[in-house]
């Protein structure tokens, strides 16, 4: 675990020495005070923190940042690329900052937000360079949305949480500047149709962006839930397009140029493009086929987060919860099955139901006990229905890429535990 | 919405012609009665872009070739240079290293083959752009626009897309035509309720 101050004036001085050198684990670092009167800092188990009764003694004081309670063991799951967000472990619609998933291709970069400058140039009437506090001065934009990298779908195994199978979706409430701002202001010309955003990173991370996504609802972020940016999320300035795949939500922004045509860049060429059926094999492995290319939109999916595998249920009432989300809008309806896709019932949505955004589902279910299937399926508001996976595999041929999201199904044995069902 | 961004440009144009301060119903797409802000087409922040200072960021490079700095590459040259500074993460002739080859094999044993720059980049230009911007992964940025030119010229070759003797520059890059060029279709999707 992280090791995380936080201050403990009130109760440390009833806390003995020997109990903070005793073989508890250690849960926090508290500041504590030595037999001499010193104030260090020492790890300290949770049942040491635990007075017998709350009420018989006075709780911390009050202070600077609020931490997590050391009973909360909710975490992203790290590879070298990406870090997923535990999505069985939230509730509502908002995914704390530090949880949200993170994917970047060349680690997160130390930036000086003093230093950091944002240019737009190429098709533009003037050449503009602004500084962070330059885009805080426009007039601010705010909205709840969620972002998702178009490569969040895993599968293979029953052992998988919804955080395993698609972890690389988060929702947060972002603030910035509306892009048709800065276009305003720098004058783009008519003859621009897309434009390039390029990333801080090691990486210099670029795509092109259809210039009309600009003028409709694109973001040049600073805030995310409140406060600045996390720097895995591109601070100090991203770019944030509500309800395309993420990787086009370019981080660590520093450059914006008006062009009359794409750039094709490596990632929007050799990847983030899927095959699709086209006038070759749909099978893969007899030849290439074709592949999509600029596939921003998310399409709709859906996912139960409980129950779901870790956590095990109990026979009786059970209220099976989750999300769903589309990047062409709202979520019109969701639909659960519990029994295996035989019937489906209507989930109640919960409020807001927002454009781009996750949403919330739940539908209370009597479970008897038996082994069965629960499953959940979205409509969004342009009448698509989200998919199976063999679905998917007819339109697309056998492979796994981008912009995959299939139906998710759990397994729920006699015995309660719940299990993941890959579609074979 | 399609109205909308339509009209943005258009009122942006009238604005130019008219006056600096214009009306701008920026709530006109979701509101039911028109709220009318008052907001100037140029607030004035910011400070203007010096060349100079483009010229240091501005490092794409399109298909067309705008972008491309002076400079050229030779196969050969590029060859020993891949074998100092990529063929460790790359592989020996950039075939099945750690990361990911670059270099099309017709290996049977696989059961699809592994998208590389010979069977899957649709652009050259994007070749040098990528390399010159991200690799190699543990030094980015620290090629020269020579060795990045070298570079794309031996990449190029090993894939027999180009031969031996072709010389890589600003002028023949953007001529040089990728097999994967006719592979690639825009996206189609639409909603609805046709799964694609
Ligand atoms: C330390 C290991 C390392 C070295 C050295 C290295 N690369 Fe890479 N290379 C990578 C990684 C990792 C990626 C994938 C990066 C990503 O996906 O964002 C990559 C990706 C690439 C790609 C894109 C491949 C594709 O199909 O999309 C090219 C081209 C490339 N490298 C060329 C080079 C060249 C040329 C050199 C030598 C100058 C080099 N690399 C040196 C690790 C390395």
């Amino acid at each position: 675990m992280t090791k995380k101050r936080i201050q403990l004036e009130q109760i440390t001085g009833r806390l003995s020495r020997r109990a903070m050198l005793g073989g508890a684990a250690t849960a926090v670092v508290a500041l504590v005070q030595t037999a001499s009167g010193k104030t260090i800092q020492q790890g300290v188990s949770i049942s040491e923190l635990l007075p017998d009764d709350p009420t018989k003694q006075i709780g911390t004081l009050a202070g600077e940042v609020g931490t997590r309670s050391a009973f909360e063991k909710v975490v992203k799951k790290p590879s070298d690329i990406s870090s997923r967000s535990p999505l069985q472990d939230f509730y509502g619609i908002i995914t704390p900052s530090d949880l949200h998933f993170e994917r970047h291709h060349a680690g997160v970069p130390a930036i000086d937000p003093a230093k950091h400058e944002l240019l737009i140039h190429g098709l533009v009437d003037k050449p503009l360079v602004f500084t962070v506090e330059d885009l805080k001065r426009f007039p601010s934009v705010s909205r709840i949305a969620f972002l998702e990298c178009s490569g969040n779908f895993r599968s293979g195994k029953e052992t998988m949480s919804p955080q395993d199978i698609c972890g690389l979706t988060s929702q947060s409430e972002w603030t910035g500047v509306k892009l048709s701002t800065l276009f305003r202001e720098a004058g783009v010309k008519s003859n621009a149709t897309w434009f390039l955003a390029e990333g801080s990173d090691a990486a210099v991370m670029t795509r092109s962006i259809p210039v009309k996504k600009g003028w409709d609802d694109a973001i040049v972020a600073y805030a995310q839930n409140g406060e600045a940016l996390r720097p895995e999320q591109g601070y100090p300035v991203r770019l944030f397009l509500p309800g395309w795949e993420g990787n086009t939500s370019v981080k660590w922004l520093r450059r914006i140029e008006l062009s009359d045509q794409p750039f094709m860049t490596r990632e929007e060429t050799s990847k983030y493009t899927e095959p699709i059926k086209g006038a070759e094999p749909v099978r893969r492995s007899d030849g290439p086929g074709k592949y999509r290319q600029f596939s921003f939109d998310i399409d709709a999916r859906s996912i139960i987060t409980f129950p779901a595998y870790p956590k095990t249920v109990e026979k009786g009432w059970i209220e099976i919860r989750g999300i769903a989300w589309s990047g062409r809008g709202k979520v019109a309806r969701v639909e659960v099955s519990t029994d295996a896709g035989k019937s489906w019932q209507l989930a109640t949505l919960q409020e807001p139901i927002l454009d781009k955004a996750h949403t919330a589902f739940r539908y209370v279910w009597n479970w008897n006990g038996v082994e069965t299937e629960i499953l959940s399926r979205v409509t969004d508001e342009t009448g698509y229905l989200q998919p199976t996976l063999n679905q998917l595999f007819a339109a697309r041929g056998d492979t796994i890429s981008y912009h995959f999201n299939p139906i998710t199904a759990w397994r729920i044995k006699s015995d309660g535990s719940v299990l993941f069902k890959p579609e074979p | 919405m399609n109205l909308y961004s339509l009209w943005l440009p258009g009122a942006f144009l009238l604005v130019m012609l008219t006056s600096r301060f214009q009306t701008i119903g920026e709530d006109r797409r979701t509101s039911p009665i028109a709220k009318v802000d008052t907001l100037p087409t140029h607030f004035g922040f910011g400070r203007p872009a010096t060349a100079a200072e483009i010229a240091r960021l501005d490092i794409d490079v399109r298909p067309d070739g705008k972008g491309l700095p002076a400079g050229e590459g030779q196969v050969l040259t590029g060859k020993q240079i891949f074998a100092a500074k990529c063929a460790a993460c790359h592989g020996t002739g950039g075939v099945d290293g750690p990361n990911g080859s670059l270099v099309t094999t017709t290996n049977p044993g696989r059961k699809r083959p592994e998208k590389t720059i010979g069977n899957y980049w649709p652009y050259a230009t994007t070749v040098f752009d990528y390399i010159r911007r991200a690799m190699p992964f543990s030094q980015p940025g620290s090629l020269t626009n020579d060795e990045v030119y070298h570079l794309t010229a031996y990449l190029l070759q090993a894939n027999g897309i180009i031969d031996e003797k072709t010389v890589i520059n600003a002028q023949t890059l953007p001529r040089v035509v990728m097999p994967a060029q006719k592979l690639f279709v825009p996206d189609d999707r639409k909603g609805g309720s046709e799964i694609k």
